[in-house]
């Protein structure tokens, strides 16, 4: 039987080795938002195993209801049964919308999906909204707006699914604001059934090495980033005294990461981390949209370019213009100065 | 013996956007960008080939696009494809990724068995990662995606490396099988000469048509035979030919529209100027210290 939850919100909840992603959060407590203006409910969609704790986070974050299925086989994240399940469930139970993480996970998952039940899919949206939309003379009530930098950078698109049931999304970390609710109510966990398929077994994980991050860029305060107008490493060494100096991160955009300045972990940007630290320092950096894209909700943005019509200056709040070299060290000893 | 297909894009340059593409308003002009094979699927090529080098085999290159991406398949013919065929029908206009990969599975399905599928991880004009596995999807195989390395290969399994987040893992897949592959998974093989003195004279279709027009001494079919039979002809596929139901190509096959664009416009100005002195520093130190901001 076919049951039609037509405003529904869902979130594919990821965990890896039983610890939930934090983009899953974030994307709860979007939903959270979508949902409401929809007059609709929230639903989490957790697989794994032995994962019941992660349900009250779910719920922590906003979700009405978790879809729960629980078995060994789910442990890990295998392409073959995790989309044979949730294409089950998007079609028997059509939600209006379903967000992933644009995670490795949620990037493999979700366009397998979108295919089996011939949903609109779309990748890496920086911004989602509801609203009503007229597209083509015809007036669609309380569309997702799926909202996307396009073709390098260069464009901001805006994105529709008008014709189809299900509207299928996958944001990047770092990009929702988390916000846990200090009122909240444990919902309904519903128990889904999974029945093991050869299917699944096509493709069978052999070892798996994963290094935790030592990094935390999105957990930093403050943020010291370099880029490649620094010219060398030796300079670059300027970035570290200065992060020393604040205890703050140090970070950088892809050009000094491909120039071997700072390794990837620490890559602000389109491609690497998004971040809204308190304060965010960019020296040497030119700022081209796929880096501003990673900081510019940053609370307070210095941008220190010998290059007065670098781009960065247009996100920051206060410009230097001059030579790293000359003003991160009068930086470093004036702080210290204020300090004493 | 292996039977490989590589699905290719051609995209637009977008990693290189130089001052003569950049409009007055800021913008930049698509039509100026030179168009180039994505590289990933270069990389997914070379994969293909190292495959056919250790086990021997056959790889059959895939494209969907306009006729000028012809150009893409030339080249991978130089680097060392079998065989190219081009996908390129008007109506394919428009596809969104959905759309893209019913008329890829279904070309794939076309010419034939095979082996493995490899394909970039994605493309750079729309870096979204997805006619990959949409294209397993309607295929009915598995995927194996962010691949980094082939670690073995032993009669119908297929082991492999692929990334995780923060590390990697070893699965093993059953043949047949869908790979997407990233970009420092190889490092692609130069042009052979001899290839490419041989594959440069290779044409679809369209192009052996065009060649015929206003010339009434020369007729399309005994051209294109004449270049079947030198192993010149790069097989050409429409809509008809693949016999593809309208509704799920092109636009009207796909759900995701594009309802609005911008141009990303830099607004200028907005933020204070600090002086590079040691009192302009200081004073600015000062602000952040009194907003907390630093402490």
């Amino acid at each position: 039987m076919t049951t039609t939850n037509g405003n529904d919100v869902w979130v594919f909840i990821e965990q890896r080795g039983g610890v939930p992603a934090d983009v899953s959060f974030e994307l709860l407590s979007k939903g959270r938002k979508l949902a409401s203006a929809m007059g609709g409910r929230l639903t989490a969609v957790l697989f794994g195993n032995g994962i019941a704790d992660v349900t009250r986070e779910a719920f922590r974050h906003g979700a009405d209801e978790t879809l729960l299925a629980d078995h060994p086989a789910l442990r890990q994240y295998r392409t073959m049964p995790y989309s044979r399940l949730l294409t089950g469930l998007v079609r028997e139970r059509q939600p209006r919308i379903v967000l992933f993480g644009a995670t490795i996970i949620g990037r493999d998952l979700a366009p397998r999906v979108a295919s089996a039940t011939r949903s609109g899919l779309t990748a890496d949206c920086t911004d989602l909204q509801i609203a009503d939309v007229t597209y083509l003379r015809k007036t669609y009530p309380q569309l997702l707006l799926q909202i996307r930098p396009a073709f390098g950078g260069n464009i901001v698109a805006t994105i529709i699914t008008p014709d189809n049931p299900v509207q299928m999304a996958t944001v990047r970390e770092g990009v929702m604001e988390k916000h846990p609710l200090t009122e909240w109510t444990e919902g309904t966990v519903t128990p889904v059934p999974y029945t093991p398929e050869s299917v699944d077994d096509l493709v069978a994980i052999v070892e798996q090495h994963r290094e935790e991050s030592r990094v935390n860029l999105k957990g930093a305060s403050i943020i010291v980033a370099g880029g490649y107008g620094l010219g060398t490493r030796e300079n670059f060494a300027l970035v570290y005294d200065l992060a020393h100096a604040l205890g703050a991160e140090v970070a950088g955009s892809r050009a000094a990461v491909d120039a071997g300045f700072i390794p990837p972990e620490r890559q602000v940007g389109q491609t690497g981390v998004t971040v809204r630290p308190k304060l965010y320092i960019a020296i040497g950096i030119s700022g081209a949209i796929q880096h501003r894209a990673g900081m510019q909700e940053s609370n307070k943005i210095i941008a220190i370019n010998s290059d007065p019509d670098a781009p960065i200056f247009s996100v920051s709040h206060y410009g230097i213009v001059g030579d790293a070299m000359e003003v991160v060290p009068k930086f470093i000893e004036a702080y210290k100065n204020k300090l004493k | 013996m292996y039977r490989s297909i590589v699905l290719v894009k051609q995209v637009p340059d977008t990693a290189n956007i130089t001052g003569n593409v950049m409009q007055e308003d800021g913008t930049v002009n698509r039509a100026k960008l030179p168009a180039i094979l994505n590289h990933e699927d270069r990389v997914a090529l070379e994969v293909a080939l190292r495959v056919k080098d250790r086990f021997g085999g056959t790889i059959t290159v895939v494209t969907m696009g306009p006729p000028r991406a012809s150009d893409i398949l030339r080249e991978c013919l130089y680097m060392g494809a079998d065989h190219a065929v081009l996908i390129s029908d008007r109506k394919f206009a428009g596809a969104d990724t959905l759309a893209t990969s019913y008329v890829l599975s279904e070309a794939v399905k076309r010419i034939g068995a095979y082996d493995i599928i490899f394909a970039g991880r994605q493309a750079i004009d729309g870096d979204t990662a997805q006619v990959g596995p949409q294209t397993a999807e309607k295929l009915g195989v598995p995927q194996v995606t962010y691949l980094e390395e082939i670690v073995d290969l032993q009669e119908r399994t297929l082991t492999a490396k692929r990334k995780i987040e923060g590390g990697y893992e070893v699965v093993r897949a059953a043949l047949p099988v869908l790979v997407t592959v990233l970009k420092d998974a190889a490092e692609p093989r130069p042009y052979s000469a001899r290839r490419m003195m041989t594959y440069k004279g290779a044409r679809t279709l369209m192009e052996i048509e065009k060649l015929t027009e206003g010339n009434p001494l020369l007729y399309a079919d005994a051209l294109r035979h004449e270049y079947e039979s030198r192993d010149l002809f790069i097989d050409t596929l429409t809509m008809d030919d693949l016999k593809l139901d309208a509704d799920r190509c092109g636009v009207h096959g796909s759900p995701t529209k594009v309802y609005k664009v911008e141009s990303v416009v830099l607004a200028g100005g907005g933020h204070a100027i600090v002086e590079p002195t040691r009192d302009g520093i200081g004073a600015l130190i000062d602000r952040l210290m009194e907003d907390h901001i630093l402490g």
